[in-house]
């Protein structure tokens, strides 16, 4: 059986071609862009070589300050969805009453679009209107109730809790699947040599569960690295510029015509996932390669 | 013995503590927003839990009537319709060559579309590209884009499924003088079925949430699908809360069918890529 023949290339021209023409072309094509001026001030196009990136890293305009939130984002929210899905995952995973309701009324936020619920956010956190300042109003807290998307000291703290509350359920779904997955004999085994529960989580569900853990660490960055529609529809990257990260300024520089600014931002994005994605794209495919 | 029992019934308490509250903080929001769609016109100034006065149905129809839903309805059912149907048709052919071809160049191949699930697209570009291939503003262009971003994951999830339908079948249909295209279609598609549903699922939950690619390649108002179309409402309508809410539950309901429906492909999918045995 000639497997050319057998199974031809030609069944996956299809998804090559869309793929690479709208998603690997322009970030190639960015590349080539950021070095030079093209602006929709101009018709015609200069190369200027590294100007662009320098000036993103001289650190004038903010440029640098998208990228570090961008970062800080990314870090944050990472952290805190694993910590806490490990946390549920761990509550929900056996010997609870209700667990199936609790998994999908925990997991449901993460299917609805992120815009929505970044606009519902913006009631709730309304600071004289909003639900939660009503909440702690009602309950004798007043000095709780902030106005959380406005302080520019708090605002990109309650973003961040945003994301969380939508995105926690997912991780915590990957991990309950992980855990499920570990055979029951060892904590048979560990119970008989009389290990506590804090005993068995640290010496058998986390080692156990460290490709999982690997997986929902690289989905986190991804989508920290990358996100927009929560910013977006929460603060659009405000007060100030204190919420911007990068693709909201990149969507506000497409806005303003500045083109070159917009590519060599995405672009230093590009470059730092294509780089860090093969590591990551070897942590997500890790069985397979083994095979 | 009797430290044991009660030690385990503080556990199991305070898991139970943890597990209220975690719902709780996500069904709160969720319940104002369902409230809320009922009631009158300045009974939503103040957000809160209380009930309606007066249940107020025809906030949908006005909704429906004021933010042209239901032509954004059927955009975004075009969209990620078409946009899953394409994606997943020419994604399983592809995972099913990749995985029954693993040479070197073949690999190589199957690495650098995967990498899309990382890379980050340069919208700025992107919409050069876009202008030149006369895709801006059409629905054509918004389908193609919405391949171009799910691609990548459709074929990972339905790589891993191939691989485990033996080879032998292949061999033995081919000695029968099947051509490729009924090998795959009569006997591994069938074979693929479960896995291709969920990869549907996902991909269309993924195309209709998906609002930065209309945002930048839709202009014209009558060809925006619902997250759009939820947006620029929130924008004309920012006082009426009973209304943005109307619209944001006929936005998130199609959503929350599907999950309650598929939860099991949905859940499944989502897990398989990250949990191997």
């Amino acid at each position: 059986m000639q497997k050319s023949k057998v199974y031809p290339w030609y069944f996956a021209i299809g998804s090559i071609l869309v793929y690479t023409v709208l998603s690997v072309v322009p970030g190639i094509l960015g590349i080539g862009y950021s070095l030079t001026d093209w602006s929709a001030y101009s018709k015609e196009i200069h190369f200027v070589g590294f100007q662009n990136f320098l000036t993103v890293f001289s650190g004038q305009n903010d440029y640098l300050k998208y990228i570090s939130n961008t970062l800080w984002f990314t870090l944050v929210t990472s952290v805190l969805k694993t910590v806490l899905g490990l946390l549920f995952a761990v509550a929900l995973s056996r010997n609870i009453k209700w667990k199936n309701f609790h998994r999908g009324i925990l997991y449901l936020p993460s299917v609805l679009p992120i815009l929505v619920t970044g606009l519902v956010f913006t009631s709730i956190l309304n600071p004289k209107t909003g639900f939660l300042n009503q909440f702690f109003r009602a309950v004798g807290l007043p000095a709780m109730a902030r106005k959380w998307l406005v302080d520019p000291k708090i605002a990109f703290g309650s973003v961040m809790s945003v994301d969380i509350w939508r995105g926690v359920g997912y991780i915590m779904t990957l991990l309950i699947a992980g855990i499920l997955a570990i055979p029951d004999i060892y904590y048979e085994a560990a119970a008989i040599d009389g290990a506590n529960a804090w005993q068995r989580f640290r010496y058998i569900t986390l080692p156990m569960l460290r490709q999982t853990l690997a997986v929902t660490i690289v989905l986190n960055v991804i989508y920290g690295l990358k996100v927009f529609d929560m910013v977006y529809a929460l603060t659009n990257g405000g007060p100030g510029h204190r919420t911007e990260v990068l693709y909201t300024a990149v969507y506000k520089m497409m806005s303003k015509g500045l083109y070159a600014e917009g590519t060599t931002i995405s672009s230093v994005l590009f470059i730092f996932m294509v780089i860090i994605g093969y590591y990551m794209v070897k942590i997500l495919t890790k069985d397979e390669v083994v095979e | 013995m009797v430290y044991t029992t009660k030690n385990r019934f503080v556990q199991v308490f305070l898991k139970n503590v943890l597990a209220w509250a975690a719902s709780l903080l996500v069904i709160i929001p969720m319940l104002l927003v369902l409230i809320n769609a009922f009631k009158a016109d300045g009974e939503t100034i103040n957000m809160n839990l209380a009930l309606p006065k007066q249940w107020i149905f025809t906030n949908f129809a006005t909704v429906i009537e004021k933010g042209k839903l239901l032509r954004s309805f059927f955009n975004s059912m075009l969209y990620a319709g078409a946009g899953t149907l394409i994606t997943v048709t020419c994604g399983a052919m592809a995972a099913f060559v990749f995985s029954r071809r693993r040479t070197k160049g073949m690999s190589l191949v199957y690495m650098y579309i995967v990498l899309g699930m990382v890379i980050p697209i340069n919208y700025v570009t992107l919409t050069k590209t876009m202008l030149t291939l006369r895709l801006t503003n059409t629905a054509l262009g918004i389908i193609l884009l919405y391949m171009a971003l799910q691609t990548p994951f459709t074929i990972f999830l339905i790589y891993g499924f191939v691989s485990k339908i033996p080879v032998e079948l292949d061999e033995a249909a081919i000695l029968d003088g099947c051509t490729s295209m009924q090998l795959y279609w009569k006997i591994i598609f069938p074979m693929l079925k479960s896995a291709i549903v969920t990869a549907g699922v996902l991909c269309f939950l993924n195309c209709w949430n998906e609002f930065m690619m209309p945002l930048y390649f839709l202009h014209s108002s009558e060809k925006w699908p619902m997250t759009l179309a939820v947006y620029n409402f929130f924008g004309q309508f920012e006082m009426k809360w009973n209304l943005i809410c109307a619209d944001v539950l006929l936005t998130c309901a199609p959503v929350i069918i599907l999950y309650l429906a598929c939860q099991k492909y949905i859940v499944g999918g989502q897990t398989a890529g990250a949990v191997k045995g």
